[in-house]
């Protein structure tokens, strides 16, 4: 649940055909001199809009606890540059448990959807079977559903199993998201049935055609549902909140919260902490960006 | 074509569907039973009638939670809508270092919505990085109060949501983008059209379908805010709780002692109400557009 309504996560957009790219006609491409300057004199602008928050907190939580950090006079650079911080949120609140915790839940959300993802999309693009029309119509209607309209109730499902105040709670009912057995889907779709009926003829059965035949084609599509599982995992600050009861169990951004109730007098150490939360995500999207960005192209976005 | 036996596909759809079933399906049936009970978040509860209903109407709290909502979305939709695809015309262009600047674009969505909150908290903090450069440079003789005061705080969250979400859109417009047809600027520009026009009457026609999409996705999260609002108003929604919103309210009453699940999932049905409305009417729009 917590993964398919993120909002860090591109939906599905009504159109259909492919990018008409004319590659080798750049004439109407080219940029002159000055519209080169004015573009990147905006983009540093935006840059500066974007980024410059996270720097400053990076910043703060670099600052000595002898610098003054409410000058009026803003220093982006620290002057008397230190890691204490770092060590004090760690010896404040157990944050490497709840960075642990993060990524256990990261990971069985990343695992389940990978899996029952695939699974599904294959089946109702690529086999044949009564009812087909009926479970792809259930897969769409939930998408009108905003996932915080059924979250109490989720919350007593999950209470019910005997999960309240688990790890496992907290993954369980993300670990397959509808939005994500409809990317699979389309995915899959766009490979010819021609390919499946040759197969068919070889004597390949439908665990071999998904295997050797679906699954190579759709790896884009599964890069970029595994790094949207794993930022909504890792972000999710909501369903944790209620799932979980026992702050060892925190998850990191559940213990953020909690650092900041508690610690709000000293924003080296907050800040410290954030940053704690933000650099893993960062470089998980730095790394796999290109991944991303090719999904996007692809149209494994776009639906 | 022809599985070799009938179960096949069922096998490779069950695991999805169970989830389906158990985690969607099923909860949207309980929300609507469990709004007729006074559940308590660690068990029990009977059956109470229409009470949680009743309260509703007298809920003073939830009246601020839905002003603030619609403040949200009103205040939300022209930005995200219009900004983001600025963002993506600039980022269209192949010249070196774009790949860098559209990831460093994306980063306050891939970002935690709790980070984000917590980096905008000490930024507008009274003695923070906005409070002193505004009385550095003489615009303000004391610190505004972004944090405590009802309206700049809801402000406030809202300034952080759009710039939260500038990224997120950007990528959807840029995969819209590539939809446009560069035929029909060329001849745009042949027949004399500047960049602006070309905007106005070239790329705005051909995004629309992706412009109405991102308006009811705007529509619909701005309703829906949370961590935003919870973290910068410190979890208590601001001055006498005028700042929560809808799922704030939906969360306080799922904890504690003092919880009741059933007035949470009352509220939760409220919520479902008021996000579909956006959606129909702006899905009504876009096929009145279409028809046009």
């Amino acid at each position: 649940m917590s993964v398919v309504t993120d909002p860090a996560r591109p939906a599905v957009a009504p159109e259909a055909p492919k990018p008409v790219r004319r590659k080798g006609s750049f004439g109407f491409n080219s940029v002159s001199p000055r519209e080169k300057v004015a573009r990147y004199v905006l983009l540093v602008f935006v840059l500066l809009i974007t980024i410059g928050p996270f720097l400053w907190q990076l910043s703060t939580s670099l600052k000595g606890s002898g610098e003054d950090i409410y000058t009026r006079i803003p220093r982006l650079l620290p002057a008397q540059p230190t890691f204490d911080h770092y060590k004090a949120v760690t010896d404040t609140i157990p944050v490497w448990d709840y960075a642990r915790n993060s990524l256990v839940v990261a990971f069985l959300v990343v695992g389940g959807n990978i899996v029952g993802a695939s699974l599904a999309g294959f089946a109702i693009s690529r086999l044949q079977f009564r009812g087909r029309k009926i479970v792809l119509g259930l897969f769409l209607a939930t998408l009108v559903l905003p996932g915080e309209v059924t979250i109490i109730s989720q919350y007593v499902t999950v209470r019910e199993f005997g999960l309240a105040n688990t790890l496992f709670g907290v993954a369980l009912p993300g670990m397959i998201g509808a939005l994500n057995v409809l990317l699979m889907y389309n995915a899959f779709r766009a490979l010819p049935l021609e390919v499946d009926q040759a197969a068919i003829v070889d004597g390949a059965n439908a665990w071999q055609r998904f295997v050797y035949i679906g699954l190579p084609s759709v790896r884009g599509t599964i890069s970029v549902i595994a790094i949207f599982a794993f930022i909504g995992a890792w972000d999710d600050f909501l369903w944790p909140l209620i799932v979980l009861t026992d702050p060892d169990k925190y998850t990191l951004t559940v213990g953020l919260q909690y650092l900041s109730g508690t610690f709000s007098n000293n924003p080296r150490l907050i800040a410290a902490g954030t940053m704690i939360a933000f650099i893993p995500i960062v470089i998980v999207f730095a790394t796999l960006q290109r991944f991303f960005f090719k999904g996007v192209e692809e149209g494994a976005v776009k639906g | 074509m022809r599985s070799n036996r009938w179960f096949t596909p069922w096998v490779l759809v069950i695991p999805a569907l169970t989830w389906l079933l158990v985690f969607n399906l099923w909860p949207s049936i309980n929300t609507v039973i469990l709004s007729f009970t006074n559940a308590k978040p660690l068990g029990g509860g009977t059956f109470v009638g229409l009470k949680n209903f009743e309260t509703l109407l007298h809920d003073e709290q939830l009246r601020w939670a839905l002003l603030n909502s619609v403040i949200y979305m009103v205040v939300c939709l022209p930005f995200l809508t219009v900004l983001p695809l600025l963002l993506a015309v600039l980022v269209e262009k192949k010249l070196p270092g774009m790949t860098f600047f559209r990831t460093a674009f994306y980063t306050p969505v891939v970002a935690s919505a709790v980070v984000v909150a917590l980096i905008w908290q000490w930024i507008l903090d009274d003695r923070g990085l906005v409070n002193g450069l505004a009385e550095k440079l003489g615009v303000i003789s004391g610190p505004l109060p972004f944090l405590s005061d009802q309206w700049l705080l809801l402000l406030s969250a809202i300034s952080l949501t759009i710039w939260k979400g500038l990224g997120y859109y950007m990528i959807i417009y840029l995969a819209a983008l590539g939809n446009v047809g560069r035929e029909l600027h060329e001849a745009a520009a042949v027949d004399g059209a500047g960049p602006l026009r070309r905007f106005l009457h070239v790329t705005i026609p051909g995004v629309r379908g992706t412009m109405i999409l991102i308006s009811i996705l705007i529509s619909v999260s701005a309703l829906r805010v949370f961590s935003e609002l919870f973290i910068l108003s410190g979890g208590k929604g601001g001055p006498g709780g005028r700042d929560n919103s809808v799922v704030m309210l939906i969360q306080q009453y799922s904890q504690g002692f003092e919880g009741n699940l059933g007035y949470a999932s009352a509220l939760s049905i409220v919520l479902f109400f008021v996000t579909v409305v956006p959606m129909l009417v702006l899905a009504r729009l876009n096929r009145r557009g279409a028809e046009a």
